[in-house]
């Protein structure tokens, strides 16, 4: 094969692994979105506090990979499921900026108090020996096609649960209508908890990942690729489950080919330049479609 | 007891002109205090910081309290300000003349934000809330990025060696034009335009109300301050760099502002000094002095490590204060309530509550 | 002496033909009365004429000036106020900040006036205050003038809607459902009130009502609008029994 065919191969591929990563994260947001429209700005700490509990679970308690994976993932979605109980369920029916604020505050808790019990940043082992092939150029690590088929199969079985089992059918219910849904008999506080734990869990499973891919983790990891997430959220319109995951890609792409052709510090510049073009361009999202208000 | 109190309040709260003799008291103060060391250096700086978030959250408290938008940009704007100010005394206005020319350059700070202000008002028009938080986030971002990215300006590493001309003086006087102004605005028809937009922006065009003109200026209002922020902060910290014009900056604003009550002047400059104070009274020195009393098997203040970790769990406090606060009081403390000195005689009187406190933006509360 | 025209007005909501043909002729002075079934594009049509919506097809002019293409401040600042179907008040802030808010156009100062509160600035607060409270006490709120919008009882919210309005000054009101959720008695009140507001503002009226009691009884003409067109257009009685009405109004029966 040519260069330029492989190395392009090859940034496409890293491209996919920073993208489902960014998409685990960003169907959290876009699920919560959908339910309360509400953005949960806790969410990025959320993947952090993932990605500490997948520290714990590797190193205090020596669990494989597939335990400490699942660990994470319901570890972190107790955590979404006690953020909402505690914070954000008395404020349903505040102003929406305090839940934006509560949110906020929420955020830096997590992050200042996991730094308060890990001041240093944490070493995350190789759970899983990382083989490295070569495909005419092309170096596939089995970490990445691990990281890209599991996040993958994950947003295949949220689309199925979502769109196909009566818990999916209640969720969409609710997000359409919050006054009538509840009167036909939907248990919208069970749901709306229901929702925070997948999200969160989702979260947990992207923070394993983005540790065992990066295997350096700090409290504030969670800050901009909770950002980032956010943004693949919007970009695929907020709300819309397939559009975070197709945002997450586009992002996940634009960045890696940035950096590739770049210095790695126009990589946020480009990012956001991009989300502001696509703001203007299309401010619902690919996928979004416009809300209109009845006068 | 509390009935005498609340009668010595009330008749303290009538007399206007008490805020004449404060502000002389305040101007004479912010000049003998440096210069005859009344207070030591800490306290100086630590009120210097006060008066700087003050003017960060009474202007920010425009947009997102009082128009009810929500702004992510701040330290965006601040990071403006402060990068104009210092190039300008840094490598631009003579150095000689420094200290008459300070303030050109924060005015100078203050200008080109607003400037940048404008622009960001444009998305405005058509997107709000969460799409708002988001293009303003964007907005930050980039100028963070842009910043870094300049090596004349010093890129990532920043401008060190700024010269310290940011006085007490300065920080007062800024900070009463800043409060002074923005009430200004509130009780005008822009500001009245600005309010309306928050509760409802159709009905708001459908009563004649100009909201682009409105919005431009607000945002170029609240901008131009934040930059003037800027500007005295560069000089008072004597270093300023891309990271220090974080997300983390404006989510601090951001909780001095809803601390203290959305569209709320009193309880902007109750906020940021309670969260200023506060942050300060929790530093890890202070609360070792605070505890220095006890025996050293409670508390060993030689233990680095129990120091160190002081600063952390203030950190771990705060934002735990502020869920509190916002399960507790949703609007924050003054929410939609006002200090009545800075609500006008003529509001006042319209309202007819200049005894007793009512509802409505204009409300006259006392900041108990 | 014509006030508004509207000629050949279409208006799509994406492919949906909200209002297909609709024609309108006010003169100073008049009260008339727009009605049709539910979903017949009547509010469409005031948010056509104040600019929230904008004219796919047609031109609507206001004295001399085409409306069409105007944004809703720029056609209200014309003097064309306006109310809600449901409701819109600025529900946290106080009445009397209400009033005050529709005084945006004619506040004359500027900018830097505002700022500093010099110049005219004092001179044009006052004459706000003063006509708001005016206004106020012609609807006999003056006392709530303190008083945050929401805490308001349903009847005196729809008042403070109409003195908001009135506060624009303007020359054509819009009313949208002013009998909305009141009882007969309430009718009555309101039908020899408008009628009051009418001579006393010198205004010309146009109204949205589904209670044919009020419509059939101040209206001295109307409007009947169905599938966004205008289907007959005469006096009460003409209205009342004509063929197409009584159709577009099928098991309605005689109205009146």
């Amino acid at each position: 094969m040519s260069e330029s065919i492989v190395y392009w191969l090859q940034q496409t591929l890293n491209a996919l692994q920073l993208g489902s990563i960014y998409a685990l994260i960003a169907l959290g947001y876009t699920m919560v979105y959908g339910i309360l429209t509400m953005i949960n700005f806790a969410h990025g700490d959320v993947f952090m506090v993932g990605a500490f509990f997948c520290f714990i679970a590797a190193v205090y308690l020596g669990l494989p990979f597939l335990p400490t994976l699942l660990l994470t993932m319901a570890g972190a979605a107790l955590l979404g499921v006690l953020i909402e109980r505690l914070a954000y369920k008395p404020l349903r029916n505040a102003p929406r900026v305090s839940a934006i604020i509560t949110a906020l505050g929420l955020g830096l808790f997590l992050e200042n108090f996991t730094l308060a019990l890990a001041p240093y940043p944490k070493h995350i082992p190789a759970l899983l020996e990382n083989v490295t092939w070569d495909l005419g150029g092309v170096s596939v690590s089995s970490l990445q096609i691990i990281i890209i088929c599991l996040s993958l199969g994950l947003m295949f079985l949220l689309d199925y649960v979502v769109h196909r089992t009566p818990v999916g059918m209640a969720m969409r219910a609710i997000s359409w209508d919050k006054t009538f849904v509840p009167l036909m008999g939907v248990p919208v506080d069970l749901i709306i908890s229901v929702t925070f734990a997948i999200g969160a869990g989702l979260a947990g499973a992207a923070g394993t990942m983005y540790a065992l891919a990066y295997p350096v983790i700090d409290p504030y990891m969670g800050i901009m690729v909770g950002w980032k997430a956010f943004i693949s959220a919007v970009v695929g319109g907020i709300g819309n489950i397939r559009g975070a995951m197709i945002g997450a890609f586009i992002l996940g792409g634009v960045e890696i080919m940035v950096t590739a052709f770049f210095p790695s510090t126009y990589r946020d510049f480009v990012a956001f330049s991009l989300l502001l073009l696509l703001i203007v361009i299309r401010p619902y999202g690919i996928l979004g479609k416009p809300r209109t208000q009845k006068v | 007891m509390s009935a005498l109190l609340r009668s010595g309040w009330e008749w303290f709260i009538a007399q206007r002109w008490l805020m004449m003799v404060f502000l002389i008291i305040g101007f004479v103060l912010a000049f003998a205090i440096p210069e005859y060391n009344l207070l030591n250096k800490y306290v100086q700086l630590v009120m210097m910081y006060v008066g700087i978030n003050i003017i960060l959250t009474v202007s920010l408290n425009l947009v997102n309290g009082y128009m009810g938008e929500f702004s992510l940009a701040h330290a965006g704007f601040m990071a403006v300000g402060a990068y104009t100010a210092a190039l300008l005394t840094q490598k631009v206005l003579p150095i000689a003349a420094h200290p008459w020319l300070f303030p050109l350059a924060v005015l100078m700070g203050g200008l080109v934000a607003a400037v940048l202000g404008l622009i960001v008002a444009v998305p405005s028009f058509k997107v709000r809330g969460d799409y708002l938080a988001i293009i303003t986030l964007a907005f930050l971002m980039i100028v963070k990025s842009v910043i870094e990215n300049i090596d004349y300006i010093g890129g990532p590493r920043g401008i060190p060696g700024i010269k310290k001309l940011t006085t007490l003086p300065w920080v007062f006087f800024w900070v009463v034009v800043t409060v002074w102004v923005v009430r200004n605005f509130v009780y005008s028809k822009y500001g009245r335009g600005v309010l309306s937009i928050r509760e409802d922006e159709i009905a708001s065009d459908l009563m004649s109300v100009n909201t682009r003109r409105v919005k431009f200026m607000a945002f170029m209002v609240s901008s131009f301050f934040a930059g003037i922020a800027g500007g005295l902060f560069a000089h008072l910290l004597q270093f300023i760099s891309p990271r220090v014009f974080d997300i983390i900056k404006t989510t601090d604003v951001l909780i001095m502002v809803y601390l203290g009550g959305i569209a709320s002047i009193g309880g902007s400059i109750l906020g940021a000094t309670a969260y200023t104070v506060l942050l300060e009274l929790l530093r890890p020195s202070t609360v070792a002095a605070m505890l220095a009393w006890l025996p050293a098997m409670v508390f060993d203040p030689l233990n680095e490590y129990v120091i160190s970790h002081l600063g952390v769990w203030r950190m771990v406090i705060m934002p735990l204060l502020l869920v509190l606060v916002m399960l507790y009081w949703p609007r924050g403390i003054m929410g939609l309530r006002e200090f009545r000195w800075f609500v006008p005689k003529r509001d006042m009187e319209a309202h007819h509550c200049l005894n007793k406190p009512t509802g409505g933006s204009h409300d006259a509360a006392d900041g108990r | 002496m014509t006030l508004l025209t509207a000629v050949k007005v279409k208006h799509y909501f994406g492919g949906l033909c909200a209002v297909s043909d609709f024609n309108l002729q006010l003169h100073y002075g008049d009260l008339m009365g727009i009605i049709g079934p539910n979903g017949a594009g009547k509010t469409t049509i005031f948010n056509l004429i104040t600019g929230v919506y904008r004219a796919s097809e047609g031109s609507i002019r206001l004295r001399n000036t085409e409306l069409v293409g105007k944004t809703p401040h720029q056609i209200t600042a014309l003097r064309v106020g306006r109310t809600f179907q449901n409701i819109r008040l600025f529900r946290d802030l106080s009445v009397l900040d209400n009033v005050r808010i529709a005084h945006y156009a004619q506040a004359d100062y500027s900018p830097l006036e505002a700022l500093l509160h010099i110049g005219r600035y004092r001179r044009e607060e006052q004459r706000i205050i003063e006509n708001s409270q005016r206004l106020l006490a012609i609807f006999k709120l003056e006392h709530l003038a303190g008083e945050t919008a929401k805490n308001l009882p349903y009847g005196l919210q729809r008042r403070l809607e109409i003195a908001r309005a009135l506060a624009i000054g303007p020359e054509l009101l819009l009313l949208d459902e002013p009998a909305a959720g009141m009882n007969p008695n309430e009718i009555d009140l309101l039908m020899e009130f408008i009628q009051w507001i009418r001579t006393e503002f010198k205004l010309t009226i146009l109204l949205i009502e589904h209670q044919m009691k009020l419509v059939m009884g101040i209206c001295e003409r109307i409007t009947v609008l169905d599938f966004g067109e205008t289907l007959v257009e005469g006096p009460p009685e003409v209205i009342q029994n004509h063929p197409k009405v009584l159709e577009a109004y099928l098991g309605e029966g005689p109205v009146g």
